[in-house]
C-alpha cells in the first residue's frame, strides 16, 4: 500500500496548490536561465549574422561593439587583395532612436553595402535592401510594419523588410540601412556644428598670413569626411586559415584583424559579462531559495504527520516505509512543481520584452537539480520523522 | 504458558533529584484468551506498563516475554520492537489514532501489508472483518467522517486483523459515551476470546469492569492486587 499516493490523494487540493506555488518559483528560475541564455544569444547574434570570418577594426581597439572603431571605408579594397580573402566590405554600427507614431524605439543601425557582406542572413517578411538609399530592413521585434516611413535626421526611411531574432547585445532590434545612409547619419555633422567648425577654421586661416586668402566655406567640404566605417567584414576562402590572415593584416600599422571567435569573446567577456554574472548569481540565489522552500514544505508536511508517523511506528511500520512516504511526497511535489513551472514558462516566454532562450539542455539540468533538491529536502523530513517518539501517539497517562 | 509475561518491571524517568519512578517491580502475566483490566488512578503507571510490555517505551529494568520469546531482559531489548508489534501485537489507542489519509478498510489492511501480505488479499480480509463488525458500508470512508464509536471499532479491527498474540488497549472507551464504550469493550472481549489473544485493557472506568477475567490495580507505579 503506497502511503504517499494515499496522502497526496487525501490532501490533493492543498498539495496541488503547494506544487503550483513551487511551480511559479521554478518558472522564475527557468525564466532567469532563459534570460541568461537569451542575453548571450542576443549578444552573439549580431556578430554571427553577417557570417564574416574576420573583422578589421581600428588598431588598439576591440571595436566595433566593445569600443569605438573608425576606419576608412575604402580599406576594403586593400583587404580584398590579401591572399585568402574572398570578400570584404565595410560596415557601420550606430545606436539610434526611431520615432514611430507616438512611440520611440531604440535600434542598432547597421549600414552595409547592399549585395555585399553585412546583409541580414534572412529576411522573414518583405524584401532585402534593393535601392542604395533611404530603405530600411528592421527586426520584427521593433514592432514597426513594412511600408512605415521613418524620418531620421535629414533623411526619411521606408521599411521594406523584416528580420527575426537579430538584436544587439542590449536586446535592441536591428535596423539595416545602406552604408551611405548610415555614414550620413553617423558622420555628417549638423548645421550648427558645421558653422562652428567653419568659424574656427576661418579664425585659424586669418591668423596665418600664408593662408589668409583662403575661405573656410570653400575648404570645409574637403575637410568633412563621411567615408568612414566601423569595421571591414572579411569572408575568407575555404582553404584560408583565419588566424594566419589576421596576423598578416595586423602587420599594417593602423588596423587590427579579429576573428569572429575573438569578437564573440570580446562581447561575451567585456560587454555582457557583468550582466551575465549578475543573472547567474541571481539564478543561484533563486535555486537556494527554492531549496530552502522545498525543505520547509517537506518539513512542515512531516510535522503535520507527527502523530500519524508515531502511530505507524507503534503498529510496526519499518523506517523504510516511513522514509519512502516522505521521499515520494517530496519528489512528487518537486516534479509536479517542475511540470507547472515548465508549462508556464513555455507558455509565456515569448511575451518577455527581451529574448528568453529556453533550451532543452537547461531544462534537463534544472530537472536534475530539482530532483536533487527534493532528495536533500526529504532527508531533513526523514530525519525529523525518524526522531519522532512513538509515545506521541499514545495518551499522556502514566 | 502465559501469552505475555512482565516481571519486576521498573521504569525511571529523569536522573538525580528530578528522578521519577513510574513503575516499581510490576509483575504481569496474562494467558492466551484471557482478558484483564489494568485499573488505577491517573498517574498510577497503567499506560507506562502498557508501553513497557509493548516495548514502545521499554522498561528501565525487568523481564518481558511474549509466548516463548524473551524480548526484554535486564535493561536490554532483545528483539526488533517494531517487528514484534507488527507481527504479534495489536494496539488500541484512547484517541483511535487511525491514519487520516487512509479509508477505514485501508487503515485495517495496512497492518497486513506491513506484514508482507498482498494488497488485494489484505483489502479482502479487511473488508470481511469490517462486514463482521457491521461497518461494511463505511469501508471507503475516511476517519474524519466516522463517529467516535465507528472510529474505535475500526481501530479494534486494525488491532485484531493480524491475529495477534497480545492485544493492548489504552483507555479505549475514554472518549466514548457509556453505551458506545460498552459496545467497543464487548467487541474487544469477543474478538479476544475468539482469537485466543491475551488482552490487557487500561481503564479507570469502573462501569467497564464487567466481563474481565481479572483486574490489576495499580497505585504509584506498583501493582497492588489482582
Amino acid at each position: 500500500m503506497n502511503l504517499a499516493i494515499r496522502d497526496v490523494k487525501y490532501r490533493f487540493g492543498r498539495f496541488l496548490l503547494t506544487a503550483f506555488g513551487l511551480g511559479l518559483l521554478l518558472a522564475t528560475v527557468m525564466a532567469m536561465g532563459g534570460i541568461y541564455r537569451g542575453m548571450v544569444e542576443d549578444a552573439l547574434s549580431i556578430v554571427r549574422a553577417p557570417g564574416a570570418d574576420l573583422w578589421v577594426v581600428q588598431k588598439d581597439t576591440n571595436g566595433p561593439f566593445a569600443e569605438t572603431s573608425r576606419i576608412p571605408d575604402d580599406l576594403y579594397r586593400v583587404v580584398r587583395a590579401v591572399p585568402g580573402v574572398r570578400e570584404a566590405s565595410p560596415i557601420a554600427f550606430q545606436s539610434v532612436q526611431l520615432d514611430y507614431g507616438s512611440r520611440s524605439v531604440r535600434v542598432q543601425m547597421i549600414g552595409y553595402r547592399p549585395g555585399n557582406l553585412g546583409a541580414p542572413p534572412a529576411v522573414a517578411a518583405g524584401r532585402p535592401l534593393a535601392a542604395s538609399r533611404y530603405e530600411m530592413v528592421l527586426d520584427r521585434k521593433a514592432g514597426i510594419p513594412i511600408g512605415a516611413r521613418l524620418p531620421m535626421g535629414r533623411v526619411t526611411f521606408t521599411v521594406v523588410g523584416l528580420t527575426e531574432g537579430i538584436v544587439s547585445s542590449s536586446g535592441d532590434s536591428t535596423a539595416y540601412v545602406s552604408l551611405q545612409d548610415a555614414q550620413e547619419l553617423q558622420f555628417l555633422k549638423a548645421n550648427e556644428a558645421v558653422r562652428n567648425e567653419r568659424a574656427r577654421l576661418q579664425a585659424g586661416l586669418g591668423a596665418n598670413p600664408a593662408l589668409a586668402s583662403l575661405s573656410a566655406a570653400s575648404l570645409a567640404p574637403i575637410l568633412q569626411n563621411t567615408n568612414l566605417a566601423n569595421a571591414i567584414l572579411v569572408r575568407l576562402e575555404p582553404w584560408a586559415e583565419p588566424n594566419a590572415v589576421a596576423k598578416r593584416m595586423e602587420r599594417w600599422n593602423h588596423y587590427r584583424a579579429m576573428t569572429t571567435a575573438e569578437q564573440e569573446d570580446v562581447l561575451a567577456k567585456n560587454v555582457i559579462e557583468r550582466a551575465r554574472q549578475q543573472i547567474l548569481l541571481f539564478r543561484i540565489i533563486l535555486l537556494s531559495v527554492s531549496t530552502v522552500i522545498i525543505a520547509l514544505i517537506i518539513y512542515t508536511m512531516t510535522m503535520e504527520k507527527t502523530r500519524d508517523i508515531a502511530t505507524l511506528k507503534i503498529i510496526g511500520a519499518p523506517n523504510v516505509k516511513i522514509g519512502s512516504l516522505i521521499l515520494q511526497e517530496a519528489l512528487a511535489l518537486g516534479l509536479l512543481g517542475y511540470g507547472f513551472g515548465a508549462v508556464l514558462i513555455n507558455l509565456v516566454y515569448e511575451y518577455f520584452p527581451r529574448r528568453v532562450a529556453i533550451l532543452a539542455f537547461d531544462q534537463y539540468v534544472l530537472f536534475g537539480i530539482v530532483v536533487a533538491i527534493c532528495v536533500l529536502a526529504s532527508i531533513v523530513g526523514i530525519r525529523r520523522a525518524l526522531s519522532i517518539d512513538p509515545t506521541t501517539a499514545m495518551g499522556g497517562g502514566a | 504458558m502465559p501469552a505475555v509475561v512482565g516481571e519486576k518491571l521498573s521504569k525511571i524517568f529523569g536522573q538525580g533529584d528530578g528522578q521519577v519512578v513510574a513503575l516499581k517491580d510490576a509483575d504481569v502475566a496474562v494467558e492466551a484468551g484471557e482478558i484483564v483490566a489494568l485499573m488505577g488512578p491517573s498517574g498510577s503507571g497503567k499506560t507506562t506498563l502498557l508501553r513497557a510490555l509493548s516495548l514502545i517505551d521499554p522498561p528501565t529494568t525487568g523481564y518481558v516475554a511474549i509466548g516463548n520469546d524473551v524480548v526484554f531482559e535486564g535493561a536490554r531489548v532483545l528483539t526488533d520492537d517494531r517487528q514484534l508489534r507488527r507481527k504479534r501485537m495489536g494496539i488500541i489507542f484512547q484517541a483511535y489514532n487511525l491514519i487520516p489519509f487512509l479509508t477505514s478498510v485501508e487503515n485495517i489492511a495496512l497492518v497486513l501489508t506491513l506484514n508482507g501480505i498482498s494488497r488485494r488479499e489484505a483489502m479482502a480480509r479487511a473488508n470481511k472483518l469490517l462486514s463482521r463488525l457491521e461497518l461494511g458500508h463505511r469501508a471507503e470512508t475516511y476517519p474524519a467522517t466516522l463517529s467516535g464509536g465507528e472510529q474505535q471499532r475500526v481501530a479494534v479491527a486494525r488491532a485484531v486483523i493480524n491475529d495477534p498474540a497480545v492485544i493492548l488497549a489504552d483507555e479505549p472507551t475514554a472518549a466514548l459515551d457509556t453505551e458506545r464504550g460498552k459496545a467497543v469493550m464487548d467487541l474487544l472481549r469477543q474478538l479476544g476470546r475468539v482469537q485466543g489473544a491475551a488482552v490487557i485493557v487500561v481503564t479507570h472506568d469502573e462501569r467497564m469492569i464487567e466481563g474481565f477475567d481479572r483486574v490489576y490495580h495499580m497505585t504509584d507505579g506498583r501493582i497492588t492486587n489482582h
